[in-house]
């Protein structure tokens, strides 16, 4: 069953897993500085409890993400909902929308004197906690449940219609072909999605700051920030890395070993759409909720922002877009490229060392940035110098972060795709190249495109590694919004960030519109 | 589009090679406080000036990391700790006496490696609709008071807040220090990310009051006149009065050692010293140069007889923090 990969895949992948793991290696070339009061401080019971609040946090965010996404992708890929499209690029919008932000959304609605506190408190309503679990619960889950929604969107797009058509006339009704056929065809992109939002959590600095709620990457700042004690944070940074591997591995287990393509060419055509009737209506307020929740109030609280000193802000804001745009583009589009050989391996020539390879892309995605950003610092000064300062280590720093989001979903396209197709072409005289151009790429395309909008969508926001590694003076919408809220400029910070949803949500736009022409065959 | 997207790219390429005279600063200070003063500088000196902006903290920490290698001339920080790690990790060097005698002793390295630019005051502010000025105590010390409970706000990641932590102990010892801060927790007092965010919640109505650096009210009422919240400096010679410093520093290694000497120099001119107290609120550290209307006096402030330098011991701080469950 286990062929030998080409040698071109299989130098490329190792180049992409050992660019991967850079952040892991500079955390233990630091923390061989810890002396024994350092580890004493890491091996007291303070770190297990930051462990365990950080953990249970993640998974609650990661099971509310999902339970929010799975009937929002199957809406807006199975049914006759009305504006399809629309919906679903609204519905991806909150990814760009920085945890500061969503943070800040929700104190100025929820909290005290907040917007909408005052109206509950008239009406005798009870006001929601927005501090502490609850308060990092729903800003997380709003600002990740996308990485859900599109990993599952993906999944739902590239799935063979014949399957369901098949349970139907074997005289299932629609909702138990879905739990039959369509659901467990989608655990791959279940599975990709949970680890992006679990993962990322971990990761997150700017709603748990926000909210008050104690995790692991705060007590890293805290390290940098405070006592610019580098060995004590790289060892926390390396307790993360550990709990990242034992995520893996249980994921790996979960994953299981079933195969996930058909086995004869399906017939090349869409699924015909389910037609919703009397379930319209629930089905738009869902929508309608989840995208009040994540676009309409974050808007309306930046124009609440902007509205009190709009005027404030000076100079253009077209040379940070175009920088945003720049950066995120180029980072989007190495990091699909830099997942497909991972993916391929993975999934095309199993073994416990391929595996090991797709893992690694794992191993800075649960880092706090700014651990990340100063090891690929350390890293650009001491290695490549000639980068270092330059756009090529921010994109470095964008692939190695969220490569990730794109190796999980181009898997779980590719996990659908049945290798035989390539293999046709090929015995019909067509070079490797040629398969993998002509017929491979074009039927991964849901995937390609889902990964690149995960990855251009994240990287619109990203702040840490922008600040530290861009080339000096190299402006994009973040740093601008950045720089006025840290002073507490907020009505300043309205109008760039209100660009930066607006720029992101057009880039979504476009992969939206290029994915429903996608073939489905 | 992708005509504009290369030139862009071309640019910021080109513009990582550029001519003789550009110096270039880390700036741990805000773009949209310091930004104008540094055109001013290009002005006056024809000194092009490439910055990079970022949190102090992570400057500094990044300046750690680059090392001999730094690309950076200048470090431009908010905070005396962060410039007190960088002189420990003998990564500065020194500055000349005429432009370090500018300044009051208490304000500059006493070895020569940095010197303060600016002046920031610790306060408390409060929110005027809930609390009367009259109401305050006079030392910091008292907020541990019972009367206290769910009423108050601090921000203990911020650089300045565990600057003020430090002096605490310095003056009167780790014990009272760690007393102090176990009161104020069990007052209930809510964790804030900056001191940003302590204004705001102040004017929200959720805290009474919160301990911040005196000019983030300034820029609070810029976006918001009507914000029912003011500044009560505690009493002269209270740890919770201690002047803190921004300040500048030149690195070691640094290819442009004469121009960031003129630009440390131009920092302390009264030109740069007025724009600090006219336009960011701060202190000026100079003889000679007004404070800003609505600021009571330098002198008055008080800040306790300490020594700025000694604030760089931010890891028995942060232990302090760790071991009383603040951080």
């Amino acid at each position: 069953m286990t062929r030998r990969p080409p040698v071109g895949l299989w130098v490329s992948g190792w180049v992409v897993a050992a660019l991967a793991v850079l952040p892991a290696v500079y955390l233990v070339v630091r923390a061989a500085e810890a002396d024994a009061s350092t580890w004493g401080l890491l091996l007291r019971d303070r770190t297990w409890g930051l462990l365990w609040r950080t953990l249970g946090l993640a998974a609650a965010v990661t099971v509310l993400a999902a339970a929010v996404s799975l009937p929002l992708a199957w809406l807006t890929t199975r049914s006759d909902l009305p504006g399809r499209r629309v919906w679903t690029v609204l519905l991806c919008v909150p990814l760009a929308v920085p945890t500061f932000v969503s943070g800040y959304v929700l104190l100025a609605a929820f909290g005290t004197g907040g917007v909408l506190e005052e109206a509950l408190t008239r009406w005798g309503l009870p006001v929601p906690p927005v501090y502490g679990f609850p308060g990092a619960l729903l800003a997380l889950t709003v600002s990740t449940y996308p990485y859900f929604f599109l990993a599952l969107r993906a999944g739902l797009l590239s799935q063979d219609p014949a399957w369901l058509e098949g349970a139907r006339s074997l005289g299932l009704s629609p909702a138990r072909a879905f739990w039959k056929v369509t659901a467990p065809l989608l655990r791959p992109a279940f599975v990709s999605g949970a680890l992006l939002v679990g993962l990322y959590v971990l990761s997150d600095f700017g709603a748990v700051a926000l909210l008050q709620y104690d995790a692991f990457s705060r007590a890293i700042y805290v390290q940098y920030e405070g006592a610019y004690d580098r060995a004590y944070a790289a060892l926390l940074g390396l307790a993360l890395v550990a709990v990242t591997v034992v995520v893996l591995v249980f994921e790996v287990w979960l994953r299981g070993r079933a195969g996930y393509h058909r086995s004869s060419k399906g017939a090349a055509r869409a699924v015909s759409p389910v037609v919703l009737g009397r379930w319209r209506v629930p089905a738009l307020l869902l929508c309608g909720a989840v995208v009040l929740a994540g676009v309409v109030l974050p808007v309306g609280v930046l124009l609440y922002w902007g509205a009190r000193g709009l005027a404030e802000e000076g100079g253009s804001l077209l040379e940070p877009a175009l920088g945003s745009v720049l950066a995120s583009v180029l980072g989007a589009v190495t990091s699909v490229v830099g997942a497909l050989p991972l993916a391929f391996l993975a999934v095309r020539y199993p073994s416990r060392l391929t595996l090991v390879m797709e893992r690694a892309s794992y191993a800075g995605y649960a880092l706090p940035p700014i651990v990340l950003a100063l090891s690929l610092v350390f890293l650009g000064v001491q290695v490549v110098p000639f980068f270092y300062g330059t756009l090529v280590m921010l994109v470095l720093a964008y692939v190695v972060r969220f490569l990730p989001q794109a190796v999980g979903t181009v898997r779980a396209s590719l996990l659908q795709l049945n290798p035989h197709l390539g293999e046709a072409a090929a015995s019909l005289g067509q070079a490797p190249s040629s398969v993998f151009r002509r017929v491979t790429l074009p039927l991964l395309r849901p995937g390609l495109l889902a990964g690149a909008a995960l990855v251009f969508l994240t990287a619109m926001k990203e702040l840490p590694a922008t600040l530290l590694l861009a080339p000096i003076g190299f402006e994009t919408l973040a740093t601008r919004v950045w720089s006025a809220t840290a002073e507490g400029r907020f009505a300043e910070a309205a109008l760039p960030a209100l660009v930066l949803m607006a720029v992101s949500t057009l880039g979504v736009g476009l992969l939206v519109s290029q994915e429903e022409d996608a073939p489905r065959g | 589009m992708i005509r504009q997207l290369l030139l862009t790219l071309l640019l910021t390429l080109s513009t990582t090679a550029t001519a003789a005279e550009t110096l270039t600063v880390y700036s741990g200070r805000n773009e949209k406080l310091v930004g104008p003063l540094l055109k001013k500088f290009t002005e006056k000196t024809g000194i092009e000036v490439k910055v990079r902006y970022g949190e102090t903290p992570q400057l500094a920490a990044t300046l750690l990391e680059e090392g001999d290698k730094t690309p950076a001339d200048v470090f431009f920080a908010q905070d005396a700790g962060a410039l007190g790690a960088l002189s420990n990790a003998g990564r500065l060097q020194a500055l000349p006496k005429e432009t370090l005698d500018k300044v009051d002793a208490r304000f500059r390295s006493p070895t020569g490696l940095w010197v303060g630019t600016s002046g920031r005051a610790r306060v408390v502010a409060y929110n005027t609709k809930k609390v009367k000025a009259s109401d305050l105590p006079k030392s910091i010390l008292e907020f541990t008071d019972a009367k206290w409970k769910g009423r108050l706000g601090w921000a203990p990641t911020n650089a300045s807040f565990q600057a003020f932590v430090t002096a605490l102990r310095l003056l009167k010892g780790e014990e009272a220090a760690s007393k102090w801060l176990k009161g104020i927790q069990a007052n209930g007092v809510r964790v804030y990310k900056n001191n940003a965010a302590i204004i705001e919640a102040l004017g929200r109505g959720e805290i009474d009051a919160g301990f911040v650096n005196h000019y983030y009210l300034y820029a609070a009422k810029k976006s918001n006149a009507a914000l029912p919240v003011d500044n009560y400096f505690v009493a002269a010679g209270d740890p919770g009065a201690l002047v803190n410093v921004a300040g500048v520093a030149i690195l070691q290694g640094a290819k442009k050692a004469d121009a960031a000497r003129k630009f440390a120099a131009f920092l302390l001119e009264p030109q740069a010293q007025e724009y600090f107290s006219q336009e960011t609120y701060e202190y000026p550290l100079v003889a000679g140069v007004k404070t800003a209307a609505s600021l009571p006096a330098l002198s008055k402030v008080g800040s306790p007889d300490l020594d700025l330098s000694k604030l760089d011991d931010l890891r028995g701080t942060v232990k302090l923090l760790q071991d009383t469950g603040v951080l």
